[in-house]
């Protein structure tokens, strides 16, 4: 089993905003910033269909999803 | 660690290419014996109108550069690896390739690396006068929230459509386009029109896209000896530069006759001419709003449609996709400009692609500012560092079979794109990722969709001469590259 992990890499976002329309329960954005905020870290499976589009389609190539592997217990 | 001089060179090659070479006096062979090596040969007072043919050695690797720099940036890897150096006239340029060195150079902040003195030959372009109070940087990112914005995106789609059928518009039932001119002009159309405004781009015509392609083809790399030389090269460019002047000049003595306009029905030239900027400089801004987004994108659209005809079987599977996208549905049929900003993968997965094989930028250069480590290198100040899009992009552990095209490259589970951030770089990486990157990829969707609606293209000489001209730094297809069209039967 894996679980999804969401990861932004700040030096990296250029403030397009693109993910926060591909995925809005996932991603926000910090207008003062002018960076990305990664708000559920960890969504649900249900979500990764919406993540990875935001994934592809960010323009600054700065989110990732990793796959953890997680303890079955 | 160790320093740039423990950084191996690349050997010396003379271009076989060269028309001016003449095997007789190779000066790679003797430059020492060559009088025409002699350090106090000044190029600008040169009779001949090519001062790089009997330069040699005197400026390292420049004569390469200018006949065939993907040969010479493939060769530094291949002899020296993730880090190698070559001269390019007084200066070292340090080239990077590979994921680690590569990031290194994407990731430094602009107090390390400075973009703007490592294009030289962009100077004149611009214009002499016209200074900027803001950094390259920051260009680019007043550049992505006036126009740029994701919520813009929805009108420059329309906009763009509206473009491509004007011109299509006059195609008919069959004929031929040369490839370079036609999407030079469609961009320039898009380009002016979504960046500078409407009311701007209805003054213009064929003319503006042919003095701005004389601008771009006077980006011979002699520039890194001086910019101003006189080489036939530089004087078209001025002279482009100087009817593109008059050009606007032309535009602004219109508006002002004209009078003021309701706010709604203004444009970035009304407000530059508001606060009474010379056409000159007016101009200058254009120029430079325009370049980055036009040879780019009018040469991707070019060589995708290259790819595409060599490529049969990828065309079929694409035409089939939009087909099936266009259909109509329920509600009529769905709109190109809503469609292109949404996913399309087989295409999306064709422009990659054509963008990994032919990216249209194939050296990203820098200054360095303040040292900085690549590769387990030290690099002082004032030494050019330089990363390969054409290079990295083919690299065979990232990229296998790199020569190949195959779209099949960036669907599941392969996306090789995302799995090599640092090396599949045709828009560059880092905090300097081309910006326009996003309507780019929306233009060209919205481009095919149109012309693969409508109609079936085929080459009309052979695949292989379909080929770049390499020798300015601004790449662009070879002429002639004419392809014919027929309005499909349905």
């Amino acid at each position: 089993m894996t679980a999804m992990r969401v990861v932004a890499d700040l030096d990296l976002c250029q403030g397009h905003q693109m993910c926060t329309g591909e995925a809005p329960d996932v991603f926000a954005f910090d207008d003062a910033a002018d960076r990305v905020v990664v708000v559920q870290p960890r969504p649900d499976e249900s979500l990764r269909p919406q993540v990875q589009a935001a994934v592809t389609y960010c323009p600054a190539m700065a989110l990732a999803v990793v796959d953890d592997p997680m303890e079955e217990d | 660690m160790s320093d740039v001089t423990s950084i191996p060179e690349v050997s010396y090659v003379v271009p076989e290419d060269d028309p001016a070479h003449d095997p007789a006096h190779d000066p790679a062979h003797d430059p020492a014996h060559d009088p025409a090596h002699d350090p106090a040969h000044d190029p600008a007072h040169d009779s001949a109108d090519d001062p790089a043919q009997d330069a040699g050695a005197d400026w390292g690797h420049l004569a390469e550069m200018r006949v065939d720099p993907i040969g010479l940036f493939e060769r530094v890897r291949a002899e020296c690896g993730d880090i190698g150096r070559f001269r390019l006239v007084d200066r070292d340029v340090v080239l990077v390739s590979g994921a680690e060195a590569n990031e290194q150079f994407f990731r430094a902040p602009d107090s390390t690396l400075d973009q703007a003195a490592a294009y030289p030959f962009m100077t004149p372009i611009f214009g002499k006068g016209v200074v900027f109070d803001a950094s390259p940087a920051e260009r680019q990112q007043m550049l992505k929230n006036q126009a740029l914005r994701g919520d813009m995106m929805r009108g420059h789609a329309a906009t763009i459509e509206a473009e491509i059928n004007r011109m299509v518009g006059e195609w008919g039932e069959e004929g031929e386009i040369d490839l370079l001119d036609w999407f030079a002009e469609l961009t320039i159309y898009t380009t002016s029109s979504c960046l500078i405004g409407k009311p701007f781009r209805e003054e213009l015509d064929a003319r503006f896209a042919h003095h701005y392609h004389d601008l771009e083809r006077g980006t011979d790399a002699l520039a890194y000896v001086d910019p101003y030389l006189d080489i036939e090269s530089f004087r078209v460019r001025d002279a482009a530069r100087e009817q593109l002047v008059a050009l606007v000049q032309d535009i602004i003595d219109r508006r002002k006759q004209r009078g003021p306009v309701p706010r709604d029905d203004r444009d970035l030239l009304d407000v530059l001419i508001s606060i009474d900027m010379t056409a000159d400089h007016i101009t200058g801004i254009f120029i430079s709003m325009m370049f980055a987004g036009h040879h780019t994108s009018s040469g991707t659209a070019a060589w995708a449609l290259i790819e595409l005809m060599r490529h049969p079987e990828v065309m079929k599977d694409v035409v089939a996709e939009l087909d099936d996208l266009y259909a109509d549905g329920p509600d009529g049929p769905v709109e190109i400009s809503f469609q292109a900003l949404r996913s399309i993968p087989r295409l999306e997965a064709a422009l990659k692609e054509t963008l990994r094989l032919h990216p249209p930028l194939i050296i990203l250069l820098r200054v360095v500012q303040e040292e900085i480590e690549l590769a387990g290198h030290r690099i002082p100040p004032g030494t050019m560092v330089a990363a390969s899009p054409r290079v990295s992009n083919r690299i065979a552990d990232d990229f296998p079979d790199p020569e190949r095209f195959d779209p099949g490259r960036y669907l599941d589970p392969r996306q090789e794109d995302l799995q090599n951030r640092w090396t599949w770089i045709p828009f560059g990486a880092g905090r300097h990722r081309c910006v326009g990157n996003a309507f780019a990829m929306m233009q060209l969707k919205a481009i095919f969709s149109v012309i693969l609606r409508d109609y079936e293209f085929e080459m009309t000489q052979p695949s292989e001469d379909y080929r770049d001209d390499v020798s300015k730094m601004v790449i662009q297809l070879q002429q002639p590259c004419r392809v014919r069209y027929r309005r499909r039967r349905s």
